[in-house]
């Protein structure tokens, strides 16, 4: 491997192999005093951050930590990106200067793709930690090992995933994953919150979100940003919460065994309950956590191996 | 030397090959074996012989943007794409909405003399959809402007809209639309569809363009104006226009105003389409590269076909390149801060003869009439587009029908170089260009 | 740590250094001499565990116990510790599956530690091994078991028991196979032709 930017079309395969690691880095760190693993010594690991994310920049940062990687951020502001700087000159900027990986997350769906093509000669590896409305690998990536964690596989399973579907980079990453892991993926949102052109995904496309929860082995709750709510495509937070917010009542109908997600930050008493957000059921903070494990896991199938050149 | 003499051309495609005399700008001779001593003689045996292309969407770049593209440049891109006459889109820094600039524009067009450039007039003040530009003023310049536009922005308001058409009347003008209903199109980066959708891009749905062609036909129609759609992208477009021409052909232009001479035979209602989507789909767009970011979007491979039989048939009149020149920073940049547009004249007739020649849609009058005679019409240039018979100006282009090249931006006489047909080899390929009976290209080099 | 790629079909020369038979003999032997050296059935004998380093020194260190419970009535915990992350190597080579790292039941701290491996070669396994076995523990003593030592040494490392001592060239590759991973019991000398079919000097 020597980019994450996409689940799309990703060999089911290697997203195993990535699960197992981080299920083996999970083990291997449990109930350690000392949570460092010389693996990534001598490497250095840079994110570029243009769009707020504390939780996400923290956690690679922590994975690339915990793997001794040297760890460096760069944030939009305070930095030449502030200036006017194109993302091509930094990109370029920070390879030459010694980066061996750069974690991106951009506001431009694609971003992680053109820097893999602009960083293609430096041999720099880029992770794609979010762009725009298209990807976020990793948080896929974490919600499987989740969903394997509390189901024991994600093939044959269920999940429904709920809320605004048409911006979600989330959305389409546990999509492409989870339908190559065998899952059977509900989408439900309200029309407005649904791309055109969901027709030719590999999913169901539902409105009825009591109609699909009691064969639901996981409930994906997919955050509605404060920007769409005055947006116009719907008619109102409170309107929203009836329809697709998740409740006790509505955790009722789902199977004893089913599942909590939400890829944070939550709105609660809007997209969720509190009382379901601190449920047994969530997996919430399993989520974050396990998060760490798989970022460490793509850090290690990204810059662990020879150099592709000597290949 | 002011005689060129043509061997063997075939005109039109047709028939057996002839010679051509030219003299002092005009087609002196057609027949066989003809002989001058005092002629340029140019050895053209079986190339085909069409009247110069006339290019109604072209933006020049010039004046603000002379790192991407200048009149001098942009008119030698049009030359060696066979091209003898352009309209330079209005939308420069400052923009081309009162005659200082029209005639700057027009003038520096002289001045180069590769082909005609015919400076079109920003509709509205600053582009800005708000007031009216002094078109009548812009009319009547030494430019003579008889074709205006806002493209790069619509012009959204339908009342300005039709008071444009309505005030258009009087100067036996056409106002060029750029259809797209901006509150559809806010953020849009890539058609509406699966394709948009797996990629994350905001959608540009068909229907912000098919909304505005349809209520600027309404208007055009109500007011007995005349209206250009611009770069035609969506089979439901096609449709829309289908309708209307039923209606709209028979109006007759009028023109009250002393000094504007009405042309009989314009149409009411015309459209044009680029070659980009004739071929090009938003299949391309999974690399994210911006060289595919146009406005209006590359479409799906069911719209590019409907625009193809559209032209073929003649619901859409003619082939425009909207030639839009950009910098490498504007294009090698993530796709959301790109900005829109791709290179067109030097590919135009090649990417016509992929899409419609060799599918048998359009023989070589019709490549005649989408490339030359229909959009000269429409724009009311009565020097361009005509027959090659004698006495008629000698503004022609021949074109090697089994040549062959491959596309590479570099070499293209743009200053800028993004095609989206890099590496990609095309059939066909510009001989010469004559502009009333001067060579202005020659096997791939301009002739100053 | 010689080949991970048992079943590998590049052409080569193969020759059986060890039967079936020779192996199970072998681990006997290791057996004995493990007992012998630790004491361990003695009263006041440490506390002795196995750990095996994935892939083959796992199961071989299964093995080991159980011919060591066998002989001396004494049950060995076994655990296996994955070296991975801990290599000085993976930038030479493609990416490396993780493999699990399980401690027996009461940790390492103050036991005699045997580690437990198929082949020996550079010593380099051996070295990322006694840093991974660092973060679990304290063991009272580390001891090393190979059923091969194919010489090579890189490192100041040597094995306490040794199955069988095999003198190989650099080029040559000694393939363990364990019927728990692999079709049969046995132990290869594999020699890699090269491109024209003929053996490499």
């Amino acid at each position: 491997m020597r980019h994450l930017l996409s689940t799309e079309g990703i060999d089911p395969a290697t997203a195993l192999e990535v699960l197992d690691t981080a299920d083996n880095l999970k083990r291997a760190l449990l109930g350690r005093e000392v949570r460092k693993l010389p693996t990534l010594r001598g490497r250095t690991v840079v994110t570029m951050f243009y769009e707020n994310s504390t939780r996400t920049r923290v956690s690679f940062e922590i994975a690339g930590k915990w793997m001794s990687a040297d760890v460096i951020n760069v944030s939009a502001s305070g930095s030449s990106v502030s200036k006017g700087e194109s993302l091509r000159d930094t990109a370029l900027t920070l390879a030459a200067a010694g980066a061996d990986c750069v974690i991106v997350r951009h506001p431009a769906s694609g971003a992680a793709h053109r820097l893999a093509g602009w960083l293609e000669e430096a041999g720099t590896s880029v992770v794609n930690a979010g762009d725009g409305m298209h990807e976020h690998p990793t948080q896929a990536l974490l919600d499987a090992d989740t969903l394997r964690d509390r189901l024991g596989s994600v093939n044959g399973r269920r999940i429904v995933i709920v809320g605004d579907v048409l911006h979600s980079r989330v959305a389409r990453s546990n999509v492409h994953l989870l339908t190559a892991l065998g899952a059977d993926v509900v989408l439900v949102a309200p029309p407005t919150l649904l791309p055109k052109g969901v027709e030719g995904w590999p999913v169901t496309v539902s409105h009825e979100l009591d109609a699909e929860l009691p064969t639901a082995d996981a409930v994906m709750l997919l955050r509605v940003q404060a920007e769409r709510m005055h947006g116009g495509f719907f008619p109102s937070a409170r309107e929203y919460s009836i329809a697709y917010g998740l409740n006790e009542a509505r955790l009722r109908l789902t199977p004893d065994h089913a599942v909590v997600l939400h890829p944070g930050p939550m709105l609660r008493g809007m997209e969720i309950a509190s009382a379901v957000a601190d449920s047994p059921r969530a997996a919430i903070t399993d989520q974050v956590r396990n998060g760490v494990h798989v970022r460490m896991a793509v850090l290690y199938h990204l810059l662990a191996h020879e150099e592709e050149a000597n290949a | 030397m002011n005689k060129t003499l043509l061997r063997g051309v075939r005109l039109y495609g047709e028939g057996d090959p002839v010679d051509l005399l030219i003299s002092d700008g005009v087609i002196a001779e057609i027949g066989t074996d003809l002989a001058d001593a005092d002629a340029e003689v140019v050895d053209a045996a079986g190339q085909v012989a069409l009247p110069g292309f006339v290019d109604l969407h072209t933006h020049l770049r010039e004046p603000g943007r002379e790192d991407t593209e200048t009149i001098a440049t942009g008119s030698a891109a049009a030359a060696l794409g066979g091209y003898t006459a352009v309209f330079a889109m209005a939308n420069t820094d400052p923009v081309a909405d009162n005659a200082v600039v029209i005639e700057h524009v027009w003038r520096r067009g002289r001045e180069v003399g590769l082909v005609d450039v015919h400076p079109i007039g920003a509709v509205t003040v600053g582009l800005g959809g708000e007031k009216l530009a002094e078109l009548g003023t812009m009319a009547r310049s030494a430019a003579g402007v008889r074709v205006f536009s806002d493209d790069g922005h619509c012009v959204a308001d339908p009342l300005i809209m039709r008071r444009a058409l309505e005030y258009s009347k009087a100067l036996d003008a056409v106002i060029a639309q750029h259809a797209e209903e901006p509150r559809l199109t806010v953020g849009a980066q890539a058609h509406e569809g699966e394709q948009a959708s797996r990629l994350g891009l905001a959608g540009w749905p068909a229907a912000a363009e098919e909304s505005i062609v349809a209520r600027d036909c309404l208007l055009a129609l109500h007011v007995g104006a005349r209206l250009h759609v611009c770069h035609v992208s969506t089979a439901g477009t096609v449709e829309v226009l289908r309708w209307a021409k039923t209606r709209g052909d028979a109006i007759a232009p009028q023109a009250t105003r002393a000094g504007i001479v009405p042309q009989a035979g314009r149409p009411g209602i015309s459209a044009e389409v680029t070659p980009h989507h004739l071929l090009l789909t938003d299949e391309r767009l999974a690399s994210y590269d911006p060289v595919n970011k146009v406005n209006p979007p590359l479409r799906t491979e069911a719209d590019a076909k409907a625009l193809r039989e559209a032209l073929a048939e003649g619901v859409i009149d003619c082939v425009a390149t909207d030639h839009a020149p950009h910098a490498v920073q504007d294009k090698d940049c993530e796709w959301a801060a790109a900005r829109p547009g791709m290179l067109g004249l030097q590919t135009a007739l090649s990417v016509v003869i992929e899409t419609m020649v060799r599918p048998g849609l359009l023989d070589w009058r019709g490549v005649a009439r989408v490339m030359s005679e229909r959009p000269a019409e429409i724009a009311g240039l009565s020097d361009h587009g005509r027959p090659l018979e004698v006495g008629e100006p000698a503004t022609l282009v021949l074109i090697d029908p089994d040549a062959s090249w491959t596309v590479r931006g570099a070499a293209l006489a743009s200053v800028a170089g993004n095609t989206p047909y890099e590496g990609m080899t095309l059939p066909g390929r510009v001989m010469t260009t004559v502009l009333r009976g001067r060579i202005t290209a020659h096997d791939g080099r301009i002739r100053a | 740590m010689a080949s991970r790629k048992r079943g590998a079909a590049d052409p080569a020369e193969e020759r059986e250094l060890l039967s079936a038979g020779d192996v199970a003999r072998t681990v006997a032997r290791m057996a004995h001499q493990v007992i012998e050296k630790t004491a361990l059935d003695a009263p006041s004998a440490p506390a002795v565990v196995l750990m095996g380093i994935p892939s083959r020194g796992a199961p071989l260190a299964r093995r080991l116990a159980a011919r060591i419970a066998e002989f001396s009535g004494v049950e060995v915990p076994t655990g296996t510790l994955d070296v991975t992350l801990y290599r000085d190597d993976l930038r030479r080579r493609p990416t490396r599956p993780l493999e699990a790292t399980t401690l027996p039941e009461g940790g390492v701290d103050d036991k005699l530690v045997v580690l437990v491996d198929d082949v020996l070669f550079s010593g380099r396994t051996i070295r990322a091994a006694l840093d991974a076995l660092r973060e679990h523990g304290r063991p009272r003593a580390v001891q090393l078991a190979v059923l091969v030592d194919r010489g090579h040494r890189e490192l100041p490392i040597r094995a306490d028991y040794v199955g069988k001592n095999v003198p190989t060239s650099r080029g040559e590759d000694v393939a363990v196979l364990l019927s728990e991973l692999d079709d049969r019991d046995a132990v290869l000398l594999r020699r890699p032709l090269d491109p024209t079919g003929e053996v490499t000097p």
